[in-house]
């Protein structure tokens, strides 16, 4: 039961949408800690009104997104024995989002781009009770509705993080995943996802770098399963001459 | 007073988990214009933390099982103190809440005929939980943020507005609710993010807060299971009922410190985990207790063929009740026999191959991987007790959900109380979001027609803004976090697990001094987005509720499910005739008993009369088989 | 000002606060990508020592024009000779569009050269120095979307460079039968070339990744499982089977030139 304490060295960044700056702190720290625990005991022990977003403290809920030596991470999965001894731990807001107060960012973009992507639509004579889906088609979409939404991947996202102007016409990698996610859906019927994708989403500034797959708690595999995928079927639609032909003559979008 | 953002609507609901975002679907669907509150940001509630899955007797991994069934096993997890009304309605209608979710988009594992597929879960008695591996409660927030997305989507379609009908406000904490003339009038409240008052004017109120995990030290719950519903509640008038029961969890991790009380699903005893002591004995064949003798395995051979064989065997004794469970690891720890770290070791790589752990039980395998450094494919998990859910709560009108004493005032979800008795059935709170969640919705419609609008007056606004105030403006020094810290420690260790009369009657000595303490708490720096001052709010909050429950456990005499007194260890028939009922009156909290309805005749003859005579006193039995006849 | 640096964002002037060695990654990309181009370049337009029979560097290969030494050309010599100035050119530019046309295009270089040469960022929450991004969506990167016609022209190549290898179980005289270290470079080469195009990600859509229900095509199905396998591994295919062409055009290039002998086992 013996818990090993020792003193750590925190830069936390302080401020607000005006100003801030990087301050210095240090404080105890004991074996198996994460980041969240050191922060809340800066919050508790020096900085009562030190203001960071946090709720389940268990990975599961996405909400204390920070960055961390630069890193979009969770601070409740950032495990204090990652970082060598003696080393300064910085810890940032996102930096892709304007930022409100000290830890804290406006994260409503996000919720903004949910609003655009159309809802599921399910065949219109389906009743409650009657939906039948085999295991294997719906697996896709299942690894996609894994997201717990803590937004590290449009935080990490260049074409926003670093494009400001970006932000009108780019959904970003969650909603990439949710469009997948809808599009692969066996029981959704509701026609040109793929189109708009492509067209009002922004799927086209994806250059597939794959920050998102790399930050991602979840371990969803954003890139290669959903943008990628994704960027394919809207060839099939749009690019594929062969394709575009064949579903002239068929009269059917995708493919059953 | 110029200053405060008002807004109207027909109903405001507090709370944005899943009860609260079913309410609103309900409420919005009949036509209303409704205001969803989230002290969070939008689909972070703690609905998301639940894992094992929605319990409903669609029947389809068994065809034996149908609504009678899950309602004797209800009432039976509850030890017969459940509104048999609440526990009625919830075992007929979860199956039609579980499957709109489908046509809603929530994508549940699958049977091989391609119908929702069901797992097994503690005391229920056929496989019942419909699921997504371990990540149920994410799957049912997001399918219901999902929905409320779809219908301002149609809003805006339809009327030029997303927002022209609900609109959802993250991130702002709803500190009372504000009544005129005796009946619901709105609720007041504050931004997080720049400390702005907020006054809601509405005819009617839906607290779907969820609980008070917060109140203890050791709890699987975040840090927004304050009790804040529960309290609003009791200062607008409203009653609470039975909160002497808390559900202990039998499985929260307890290592590393940091994680201590987060939640290990049963899933894990669902699909093969077993628990041992330190002397690798699965002493749970030791505390099956009289009343589930037969229904459980009394040997390990006959446990392990049910995972295969369950119409010819009785199910293992570690998915008993979750209170037994819990109770038998308790009793292991303190006889010596407890694990290196304080707690019992769970073992599922001796059950199951790795690579089928990984897919069953995903998040639990990364939770052990990424924070304990344990791989649970090849190693024991420790586990022991944490504070997980609050049976008692609101006392509601079971078929409106409306609160009693408070017109306007409506409650569901774990807020509420009556639905569970003396201790919930894992699987049976998310049904109960969903089921009750839709009917506070619908009665909070029903009587926003009846009654029209509402309207706030200056001096209620003025009286809620300066309570709201108070941690900047009163005179003291407290330090809101040392407050909240001594609070858990006290309730952890006088009003926990096991009880007396003894602790509890010190218990309510301590609470009443950190009451005084609590009033001198002090919020530092500026009103944006600061945790201290918020905290300074919450613990007037948690202290109410955490006295409700000190007293409540003080007056019942007995032990029953989430409630252990180890000075009247029996449970005794004749307090299962009461409820306890918790009140406040402006300065002090009350507790009392008051009678529980008695099952109708239709419901008494679902149960064996030899298993009901195990709970129910010879007089009520005979009055009881005397209705029958 | 734009970025990390706009107005509203938490005032931080470093462009990344990482503390790792973040550069490396794209450091390697770009001096092993490039040293594999100049090595090509040099190679595309030497012109010789491209065959020694039964032998042929994948550089070379099909060798299409009338230049190519006897042997060499599986399919004939469709185009003559081509020349440009009065030059004739090497038999390896008419075909090098296609092998580049499909790693160019390929979903896991792009990730690679964006990152590495354009920067495009150069690591993840490294701010990168440009000041406008349009990413795939305008001429001429909108033309990856043809990756599936790269992908399908590589095919037709896999299969001739496995042939090459079929074929080099002879000695030089042309007699079947024999095997030696020149055979099992070639098989290598063939191998890794084909484990990079079946792990494509435009192959694990065209197998079954399209479908909507997997259930309907259970055998679509199975493929689509196994090439999702094989697409996990796709970057270290893509840098095998580049390292695998360069090897055999290299020991080719050593036997053809004499300063080797190709050793038979038997």
């Amino acid at each position: 039961m013996s818990a090993i304490k020792k003193m750590v060295k925190l830069r936390i960044w302080r401020g607000d949408s005006k100003d801030g700056a990087l301050q210095d702190v240090e404080v105890e720290a004991n074996e198996g800690e994460v980041v969240l625990d050191i922060i809340h005991r800066v919050q508790a022990t020096q900085m009562s009104d030190l203001a960071v977003r946090w709720n389940c403290k268990a990975g599961k809920c996405g909400s204390c997104s920070m960055e961390i030596n630069g890193k979009p991470r969770l601070a409740c999965m950032t495990r204090m024995n990652m970082f060598e001894e003696g080393e300064t731990i910085t810890v940032t807001p996102l930096r892709a989002f304007p930022v409100i107060r000290d830890l804290v960012t406006d994260v409503s973009f996000n919720f903004k781009k949910a609003m655009e992507v159309p809802a599921f639509e399910p065949p219109a004579d389906l009743k409650p009770g009657e939906f039948r889906m085999q295991q294997v088609d719906v697996e896709r979409s299942q690894e996609f509705r894994k997201c717990i939404e803590c937004f590290l991947c449009q935080d990490t996202c260049h074409v926003i993080r670093d494009h400001e102007e970006n932000k009108k016409s780019f959904a970003g990698p969650r909603f990439f995943i949710r469009i997948a996610e809808l599009d692969m859906h066996p029981l959704d019927i509701l026609k040109n996802r793929k189109q708009t994708a492509q067209e009002k989403h922004g799927l086209g500034m994806c250059n597939i770098t794959k920050c998102c797959t790399e930050v991602c708690p979840e371990h969803i595999r954003i890139t290669d399963n959903a943008i990628i995928p994704m960027k394919e079927r809207v060839v099939d639609v749009k690019y594929d001459p062969l394709r575009w032909l064949g579903s002239k003559i068929s009269k059917r979008e995708g493919i059953v | 007073m110029t200053n405060v953002e008002k807004h109207e609507y027909d109903v405001v609901v507090i709370g944005a988990g899943g009860a609260g975002l079913r309410a609103a679907v309900e409420a919005r669907e009949a036509g209303l214009r409704v205001a969803i509150i989230c002290k969070s940001l939008f689909g972070k509630a703690h609905t998301v933390m639940a894992e094992g899955g929605v319990s409903a007797s669609m029947g389809n991994v068994n065809s034996d099982d149908n609504w009678m069934v899950h309602f004797r096993d209800t009432m039976r997890g509850g030890k017969f103190l459940n509104h048999w009304r609440m526990a009625e309605l919830h075992a007929k209608e979860s199956p039609d809440r579980v499957w709109e979710l489908e046509t809603w988009g929530a994508l549940f594992d699958r049977t091989p005929e391609g119908k929702i597929s069901q797992r097994n879960f503690g005391g229920h008695e056929y496989p019942r939980l419909a699921h997504v591996g371990d990540r149920t409660g994410l799957e049912l927030i997001r399918t219901m943020q999902q929905r409320i997305v779809a219908l301002q989507q149609k809003d805006a379609r339809d009327h030029g507005d997303a927002e022209s009908h609900i609109k959802v406000f993250a991130e702002l904490t709803i500190t009372e609710i504000l009544k005129e003339n005796g009946k619901v009038a709105g609720a007041y409240g504050y931004w997080r993010e720049n400390g702005n008052e907020v006054l809601f004017q509405a005819p009617a109120v839906v607290v779907a807060t969820g609980g008070i995990g917060k109140s203890f030290k050791v709890t699987s719950n975040s840090w927004e299971g304050t009790g804040d519903g529960h309290a609003l509640v009791l200062k607008a008038g409203g009653r609470l009922k039975d909160m002497e029961f808390v559900q202990f969890h039998p499985t929260g991790m307890v290592w590393p410190p940091s994680v201590r009380g987060l939640l290990v699903t049963e899933s894990v005893r669902g699909d093969g985990g077993v628990l041992t002591n330190s002397d690798g004995i699965r002493f749970m064949f030791n505390y099956i207790p009289e009343v589930f003798k037969d229904k459980y395995a009394d040997n390990e051979a006959e446990g392990d063929r049910w995972y295969n064989d369950q119409a010819n065997n009785r199910r293992p004794p570690e998915l008993l009740p979750r209170d037994e469970v819990a109770r038998a690891i308790n009793s292991e720890v303190k006889a010596g026999r407890g694990s290196p770290h304080g707690g019992v070791f769970l073992d599922v790589s001796k059950r199951l191959p790795a690579d089928v752990i990984r897919k069953k039980l995903p998040s639990m395998w990364h939770q052990f991987k990424e924070l304990a450094d344990v791989d649970i494919t090849e190693s024991p998990m420790e586990v022991g007790p944490t504070c997980h859910y609050v049976m008692g709560g609101v006392e509601v009108d079971p078929d409106t959900e409306a609160a009693v004493e408070v017109p306007g005032l409506f409650a569901a979800g774990e807020v509420a109380g009556g639905m569970h008795g003396s201790n919930r059935l894992g699987g049976n709170s998310l049904s109960d979001l969903l089921v009750f969640g839709r009917r506070a919705g619908a009665g909070a419609a029903v009587y926003v027609k009846q009654n029209g609008a509402a309207s706030v007056s200056d001096s209620s606004v003025k009286a809620a803004s300066d309570r709201l105030n108070a941690p900047f403006t009163r005179a003291g020094d407290e330090n809101p976090y040392t407050v909240h810290a001594e609070l858990q420690q006290t309730t952890n260790d006088l009003v926990g697990i096991i009880r007396t009369r003894v602790e509890l009657e010190e218990a309510l000595v301590k609470l009443a001094a950190l009451r005084i303490r609590a009033d001198k708490a002090k919020a530092e720096g500026g009103r944006e987005f600061n945790p201290g001052f918020h905290l300074a709010l919450d613990l007037d909050n948690m202290l109410l509720v955490s006295e409700c429950i000190a007293r409540a456990a003080l007056q019942r005499e007995e032990s029953r499910g989430g409630h252990t007194r180890d000075d009247f260890p029996k449970m005794d028939a004749k307090w299962r005739q009461v409820n306890s009922i918790c009140t406040w009156d402006g300065s002090k909290v009350t507790a009392v008993t008051q009678k529980l309805p008695s099952m109708p005749k239709e419901l008494f003859d679902l149960f064996d009369p030899h298993e009901l005579e195990k709970y129910m006193t010879p007089e009520e039995m005979t009055a009881q088989e005397g209705g029958a006849k | 000002m734009s970025g990390v640096f706009s107005s509203t964002r938490a005032k931080i002037s470093e462009r990344t606060l990482r503390t790792d060695r973040w550069w490396l990654q794209p450091a390697i990309t770009v001096a092993v990508l490039a040293s594999f181009v100049v090595y090509a370049s040099f190679r595309a337009f030497e012109a010789k020592n491209y065959f020694a029979e039964p032998l042929i560097s994948p550089f070379y290969s099909p060798c299409l024009t009338s230049r190519c030494p006897e042997g060499a050309s599986l399919l004939g010599h469709p185009f003559g000779t081509i020349a440009l100035f009065g030059m004739a050119i090497s038999p390896a530019l008419l075909i090098l569009i296609f092998p580049l046309g499909f790693r160019m295009t390929c979903y896991y270089y792009r990730k690679a050269y964006y990152r590495s040469f354009w920067q495009s960022p150069p690591a993840c929450a490294v701010a990168e120095p440009h000041s406008k991004y349009t990413g795939e969506t305008k001429a001429p990167l909108i033309l990856q979307n043809g990756h599936r016609w790269f992908f399908f022209a590589g095919l037709v190549f896999n299969v001739i460079l496995s042939i090459d290898a079929i074929l080099a179980f002879r000695n030089a005289q042309g007699q079947w039968g024999h095997m030696s270290v020149g055979t099992l470079v070639l098989l290598t080469n063939a191998t890794l070339l084909w484990l990079y195009s079946a792990s494509c990600h435009t192959c694990r859509h065209t197998i079954g990744g399209r479908l909507k229900h997997f259930s309907k095509h259970p055998l679509r199905y199975k493929l689509w499982t196994w090439v999702s396998i094989l697409n996990h591994k796709h970057a270290n295919f893509a840098w095998v089977s580049l390292f695998g062409v360069a090897l055999a055009d290299v020991y080719v290039r050593f036997v053809a030139s004499g300063s080797i002998t190709n050793f038979y086992f038997f």
